[in-house]
């Protein structure tokens, strides 16, 4: 298959999945325990590590920026400065990449190796539909964990911007925080927490993808993960762009 | 097809008088219908022709003993009656209902009259012993009162109850296996489907599978296939049968004492084939070279 063929057919592959993860909404049956067990898994599982990108990101933008911003003596604006390039961009973005690293590793090599070990074929034996059981919880998992997981990214780089501001370079406290409020436009957050949702949707079809149409014993696993991992990064960072254009032409372009 | 399969059925069974006898003789005209029925069945993998043309029924309360060399096409089959896989051409028929081109959807109710015992065991490692056999009574939204009962009465029949509590990883091939049977055995399917279930398993073991299976088709009219390599497997499937005293105890014995077994045959794959098919004794009694290489070993 050349590559074009190639993109379009698993295009059509993870499209597919998500809309039949759609419309098996609306029919039961519906595994709660496993999705309650999904969000604590995606979301209270990979809070530390989100928390601690968020942090430091913030800090290094502040550590980097201040300088820039007190040569042309604008530095009083450095909150808004971070809290705007956080909130609308590397908040969203990088806890999407922290996420695909974690979770769609974990789930294309969990659903990879019930395929090679025949459980998912067991599983369909016994009356079970593992597109119910296994990818729509974790899909939805992920739509509804992401977007808490940015905003929790958001308000951690937020702090650690605030303490590199007041720790290194003596900014006051309160300066700080008014020039975050006065930065975030409604915009912004609006904006900021569509983003996830989309990221959420495109880790969770194609970690599923990947690791549903695993073949070839545990090599496969591993070339499924990879995938897994590699094309949903990709894919994040890509449609981010689409979507920041989208979202500026729709909501205007936010104050900055 | 290489045999005509005329040849190779038992002599009495002259189509319409076959048919006749039946009609008459059965009170109940639904066990006519064969349990599963493959009608010219073919398959391919990309070039790699699998099954050409297979075409065999199993009764009600039959064991079908299906034998073939390894990459012949067992699994495939197997794999074929609960729908994981579609067959290029040909119909197949479970207790009379055409699943050839049933959807996931409608292939589940017919998936709940089904027990499988999958080749490798496809315990779920993420689930319990415990967890594993009640899987089919929960999925089904049966109250836990009632699966708990069941799920010890399985794992008795095939001698676990100690394990309960164990995960999968805990335990010992073949210890996998037999949680694998009391799985596909929970909630009384009355077809069951068994892949190898006696493979790299000690004598005694395998013997006790062999005597569930007897059990099963001949105390609870279950049809079953019994993929295997092993000639005591066939020996122990074709000649002995389970009868089952006023206290309730189940004992074995052999045909020829009492009775002659009719509710056991015997059915080779060959290249994609069915290359035999009839009973065990005229399998032993065939000219042909390749079969008695298979049942001899050389
Ligand atoms: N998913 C698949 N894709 C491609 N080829 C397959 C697939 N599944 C099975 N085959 C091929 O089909 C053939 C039959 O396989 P099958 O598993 O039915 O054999 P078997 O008779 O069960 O063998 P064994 O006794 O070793 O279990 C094999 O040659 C195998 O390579
Ligand atoms: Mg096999």
């Amino acid at each position: 298959m050349n590559p074009i063929t190639k993109f379009l057919f698993e295009l059509q592959e993870v499209s597919l999945l998500l809309w039949r993860v759609f419309i098996g909404l609306f029919r039961g049956p519906r595994y709660l325990d496993e999705f309650v067990k999904q969000m604590d898994i995606i979301g209270v599982g990979s809070l530390p590590i989100v928390l601690l990108t968020g942090f430091f990101t913030g800090g290094v933008l502040v550590l980097q920026t201040f300088p820039t911003l007190q040569y042309y003596g604008v530095h009083s604006e450095t909150g808004r400065s971070v809290a705007v390039s956080l909130i609308r961009e590397l908040g969203p973005v990088l806890s999407a990449l922290m996420v695909s690293g974690r979770i769609g590793a974990a789930i294309s090599a969990e659903l990879g190796s019930m395929v090679v070990s025949q459980q998912i074929d067991a599983m369909r034996a016994l009356g079970t539909d593992p597109l119910k059981k296994l990818v729509t919880p974790r899909v939805i998992a992920l739509i509804v964990m992401l977007p808490l997981l940015t905003v929790a990214a958001d308000i951690f780089g937020i702090i650690g911007g605030g303490s590199v501001a007041s720790y290194i370079y003596g900014q006051d406290h309160n300066s700080f925080i008014a020039s975050v409020r006065d930065g975030i436009a409604s915009q912004d957050l609006i904006g900021g927490t569509i983003k996830p949702f989309f990221f959420g949707l495109i880790i969770g079809g194609i970690s599923c993808h990947k690791g549903l149409s695993t073949t070839g014993g545990t090599v496969g696993v591993g070339t499924s993960t990879i995938n897994a991992v590699v094309l949903s990064s990709i894919w994040v960072i890509v449609f981010d762009f689409f979507l920041s254009k989208a979202i500026q032409s729709i909501l205007g372009q936010g104050t900055l | 097809m290489a045999l005509v399969p005329e040849q190779v059925r038992e002599p009495t069974a002259e189509p319409s008088l076959e048919e006749f006898n039946l009609e008459a003789a059965v009170d109940e005209p639904e066990r006519v219908v064969p349990a599963i029925e493959f009608r010219n069945v073919r398959l391919a993998f990309d070039d790699k022709v699998v099954l050409d043309g297979v075409s065999f029924t199993v009764r009600r309360g039959e064991t079908k003993i299906i034998l073939g060399q390894s990459g012949g096409g067992k699994s495939t089959i197997i794999r074929l009656i609960l729908g994981l896989l579609k067959p290029d051409s040909g119909e197949i028929l479970i207790d009379g209902e055409e699943i050839t081109h049933h959807s996931e959807l409608d292939m589940m109710p017919v998936r709940q009259k089904i027990g499988m015992v999958f080749q490798e065991g496809a315990l779920f490692d993420s689930l319990s012993v415990y967890e594993n056999v009640a899987y089919r009574l929960r999925e089904q939204g049966v109250d836990e009162e009632e699966i708990e009962p069941e799920v010890r009465r399985m794992l008795q029949f095939v001698a676990l109850e100690y394990a309960i509590e164990k995960m999968p990883s805990e335990l010992s091939g073949g210890m996998r296996r037999r949680v694998g049977i009391a799985r596909a055995l929970i909630g009384d399917p009355q077809i069951v489907l068994f892949d190898e279930p006696t493979a790299g398993l000690d004598p005694p073991t395998a013997r006790t599978i062999c005597e569930l299976a007897i059990e099963l088709r001949d105390l609870q009219d279950v049809s079953s296939i019994f993929v295997t390599h092993d000639m005591n497997n066939l020996r122990y499937l074709s000649s002995e049968y389970a009868v089952v005293d006023e206290e309730g105890i189940v004992s074995f014995e052999k045909e020829g004492e009492r009775l002659c077994l009719i509710n056991t045959e015997v059915l080779m794959l060959r290249d994609g084939k069915i290359n035999f098919q009839g009973t065990d004794e005229k399998l032993r009694q065939s000219s042909d070279a390749y079969i008695k290489t298979f049942i001899h070993g050389k």
